[in-house]
């Protein structure tokens, strides 16, 4: 980063109106005590909002953009606290407002849509609880039979349809997209004029994502709410607000009219993140012959402006090759009909997985896409033998699974290794990196100390992390370099096939293009063929060769990449495809 | 849930033969003849030593001494103490004594516990904090004997307070400090866990959301922190009411307490095999009795166990 574009100077571009704005943060500074000191998170944060308007923050995870909204409202986590600056609401600077006077602007001034839904609601209190209490805090309603009314009033206004029934519910009863349902319900209760959504999304699946982006939007425009987005997904960002902040390591690095923005990236980092968003970047690639051709050159020059080089259109363009090559070779992976049906106590059987075929040609890759709970992750662990097939065949290198047994099994999972979504949770936080790395040779029982040592180094040098990191432990590594560590792990063996079970969903959107350029590569060189499971059709795009989709247990589609996505055949698919954000703004000018 | 209990008090059903077998077996296993022992210094005739024998069928082999035994609790008759006195009275007259004792140990030590845990885990770090730390390590590195004779010293005898021993039908107020020595056992480890259960809460994203409706705090700390800190600790209270059991045998020793814990004190020493397994097999029975309770109102305080099939 050579030079960080001033707040100030970029608040000009925003459209000036007459009014005064809703929302004015100036010079913003918040910081945290920690051991070593005061850590600024955020060093002089300039936003402006006017009523109405919609604006998106968008950086990657630690770019400030939460602890942002979390000032706003003054629920900074742990020892977090305004260190400078003014957070001005109509006037009235939230940073200098007592707790007593912040709890009357909490729910009834400015609303907040928290990240995952999951977390964000109490288990041990109903629905309707939760949703009376905000309320009754606000004083819309008074009475018993008023506060109900008006709770049943604010769910069915969030999308839930039989809210009556509903309030009685708990929330380990409802699926994350209804959660998500009640805690916008809750953020606009009290009618604020500022909702606060911070990545309100981004844990449910795309369609859901859809249908609940597009709610909020009709609900916010009905209901003259003023909005501040929060995400870390750039077209998402870009479709969703007029207004588009870009936050980097505690600052605004950018800001203006989210189409221009993303049509002529001005700031280094902003092109960079313009480049690597995978939601953005399969538009390109999507496009046919010259034009693809040409545009790819102009992403390159977008890259190598940016000072790196994250050139997918190559590794795919040379991946084509290899498969053609691979077309002849007998396939890696064979599964035919494969079946898992789960007992429920209760209620009968349930078919997570029905009638599944599909095959891998060595060194390449395929990807399996669905929602969650389309059963996607169950063909994987069937394969992994980590968990047992009700019906089915699956043959892995010329070997039937079904009669593999004992040692076999072993020697076979040698040549087969997983690769999982958490790199957080898939990696013992008791064992150092290098220990990590080769405790796949030591259960194999493969070389002496000193290969095993060698080896582990060479996997370092693959994954291109530092030799240094051998001794370090996974809670000093960043996301990025944990899956990397858990890639190399998966590589210990000279695997022959990788399953990678979401292994890029938890991560920033530019680290998130580096581990899929590390795959390619290793693919290209160590003629790796993966099974790739995803929620993400972005991803699959710049990946896989071949896609399966599936829904509710089936494989609706199946076919190349291209097919699928230039020509879907299945409703299904179209939707995923549609709900992938961004997907339809045009770039380049 | 009607299922789920009839479910558990089946399941206490091996759990309880298992327990009555094993120690049955145990006491039966001590070394020395508890007839001979019975008459300690004096040597009676062979013919009383057979009749006495008899009469709790110590002539019998072992399976079919507990046979018997099991048999006679089935009828309601946990058997006759060497003093001649049925078992079923002694546990009739000791009894309700210990089970005042110990709950009001339990409410000492869930009031005081929860409220000095609730109060450290929201002010983290702080003075108070700080100093029930050093106070629940005291309490924690302590034996409880050594709690209950410094007790009794200080508030029985210098202060006066209290009486020294319990007096006769144990009185409430008699067993106010006992009960207070006993709390202390597990006070420290309520405190700690409310302490380190209100602290993971109160950073839980359903915090901050409940404080972005625009609720006080006032009403986040027990409605959304309390209530949920809870869990753990209710958890922990049918684990400990073993200890409190273990615990009650050494109070009631040292305060004179005619309870549970000295009557099965005295037996075990005297190897009165009828008398401990029968004690025992009612504290078997009240233990899992507790757990089974705790484990509803478990089921009360978190509703994902309550709809869970």
């Amino acid at each position: 980063m050579t030079e960080i574009v001033n707040g100030t100077d970029v608040q000009q571009t925003i459209v000036s109106s007459d009014e005064r704005p809703l929302l004015e943060i100036k010079d913003l500074e918040v910081g945290f005590n920690t051991q070593d000191g005061l850590v600024k998170a955020l060093n002089g944060v300039n936003i402006t909002l006017y009523r109405g308007q919609s604006l998106a923050i968008v950086g990657e995870s630690g770019s400030g953009k939460s602890t942002t909204a979390h000032a706003i409202i003054n629920l900074l986590p742990g020892t977090g606290h305004i260190t400078g600056g003014q957070i001005l609401l109509d006037g009235q600077d939230l940073a200098k407002t007592s707790e007593k006077e912040m709890e009357a602007i909490r729910g009834r001034k400015i609303g907040f849509v928290p990240q995952d839904p999951m977390s964000n609601l109490n288990p041990v209190w109903s629905i309707g609880f939760q949703v009376e209490e905000a309320i009754k805090a606000n004083g819309i309603a008074t009475g018993r039979k008023e506060v109900k009314a008006r709770a049943i009033e604010v769910l069915k206004q969030a999308g839930l349809g039989d809210a009556e029934r509903r309030l009685k519910q708990f929330p380990h009863q409802f699926s994350g997209g209804m959660r998500q349902r009640v805690l916008i319900g809750m953020g606009l209760a009290a009618d604020p004029q500022l909702l606060i959504a911070d990545e309100p999304t981004s844990a449910l699946d795309v369609t859901v994502q859809r249908v609940i982006l597009d709610h909020l939007e009709s609900l916010t425009r009905e209901l003259g709410t003023t909005l501040l987005f929060i995400t870390h997904d750039l077209g998402l960002a870009a479709e969703r607000a007029e207004q588009l902040v870009v936050m980097y390591k505690g600052r605004v690095v950018e800001s203006g009219p989210s189409v221009e923005i993303l049509q002529n990236p001005q700031h280094p980092y902003t092109q960079r993140l313009v480049a690597a968003a995978p939601s953005l970047a399969s538009r390109r690639i999507q496009s046919s012959g010259g034009i693809a051709a040409a545009e790819a050159s102009i992403s390159e020059d977008a890259s190598h402006a940016a000072g790196e080089t994250i050139d997918l259109i190559a590794t795919a363009e040379a991946r084509a090759e290899a498969i053609e090559a691979a077309a002849s070779a007998p396939p890696a992976i064979i599964v035919e009909d494969l079946t898992k049906v789960f007992k429920i106590r209760g209620s009968g059987e349930f078919t997570a997985v029905d009638k599944v075929s599909f095959q891998i040609p060595k060194g390449t890759t395929m990807a399996l896409v669905g929602e969650s709970g389309s059963g996607k992750s169950t063909v994987a662990k069937m394969l992994l033998k980590l968990e047992e097939a009700t019906s089915g065949k699956m043959v892995v290198g010329g070997r039937d699974l079904a009669t593999v047994t004992g040692k076999e099994l072993f020697e076979l999972r040698s040549r087969m290794q997983p690769v999982f979504q958490d790199p957080y949770g898939s990696l013992n936080p008791l064992r150092n990196i290098g220990n990590t790395i080769a405790e796949p040779l030591h259960t194999h029982k493969v070389g002496t100390k000193a290969s095993r040592r060698a080896r582990t180094y060479e996997l370092l040098d693959q994954v291109s992390l530092p030799r240094t990191l051998v001794g370090r432990y996974p809670n000093e590594l960043s996301g990025g370099q944990r899956q990397r560590v858990a890639i190399a792990r998966a590589l210990a063996l000279k695997p022959e096939i990788v399953v990678l079970d979401e292994a890029v969903s938890a991560l920033d959107v530019l680290v998130q293009a580096q581990i899929l350029r590390l795959l390619a590569d290793l693919q290209g060189e160590l003629g790796l063929t993966y099974l790739f499971i995803t929620h993400d059709l972005a991803v699959v795009r710049v990946i896989a060769d071949h896609v399966c989709v599936m829904q509710r247990g089936k494989i609706v589609e199946a076919a190349t990449t291209d097919e699928v996505f230039d020509n879907p055949k299945e409703q299904y698919t179209k939707d995923l495809l549609a709900a992938i954000p961004g997907a339809n703004i045009e770039l380049g000018a | 849930m009607a299922g789920y209990i009839v479910r558990r008090v089946l399941q206490a059903i091996p759990v309880l033969l298992g327990t009555t077998f094993l120690i049955y077996f145990m006491v039966f296993a001590m070394p020395g003849d508890p007839v001979v022992a019975l008459f300690g210094d004096k040597t009676p005739p062979p013919q009383v030593l057979e009749a006495v024998r008899e009469q709790y069928h110590l002539d019998q082999p072992f399976i079919v001494q507990y046979l018997l035994f099991l048999g006679g609790i089935f009828r309601g008759d946990f058997g006759t103490s060497f003093s001649g006195q049925p078992v079923s009275e002694i546990l009739a007259t000791t009894f309700p004594v210990t089970l005042r004792l110990a709950l009001m140990a339990i409410f000492i030590e869930m009031v005081f516990g929860i409220t000095i845990g609730l109060i450290s885990g929201l002010r983290k770090g702080g003075i108070f904090d700080a100093s029930f730390l050093v106070v629940s390590l005291i309490l924690i590195s302590l034996p409880v004997f050594v709690v209950a004779f410094v007790a009794q010293y200080v508030f029985a005898i210098q202060l006066g307070w209290f009486r020294t021993t319990a007096g006769p039908g144990a009185p409430i107020q008699d067993l106010i400090l006992p009960a207070i020595v006993l709390a202390t056992i597990s006070f420290a480890q309520i405190v700690r866990l409310t302490r380190a259960s209100v602290i993971e809460t109160d950073t839980q994203d359903f915090v901050r959301t409940a404080a972005s409706k625009g609720l006080s705090r006032r009403r986040i700390v027990p409605v959304h922190i309390l209530r949920n800190s809870l869990i753990p600790v209710v958890t922990y209270l049918a684990v400990d009411f073993g200890t409190l059991m273990v615990g009650a045998t050494v109070t009631e020793g040292i305060f004179n307490v005619p309870g549970v814990g000295r009557t099965l004190y005295q037996a075990i020493i005297r190897n009165e095999a009828a008398t401990v397994v029968s004690f025992v097999t009612v504290m078997v029975l009240i233990y899992l009795f507790v757990n089974l309770l705790v484990d509803l109102l478990y089921a009360v305080l978190d509703p994902r166990i309550r709809y869970a099939k």
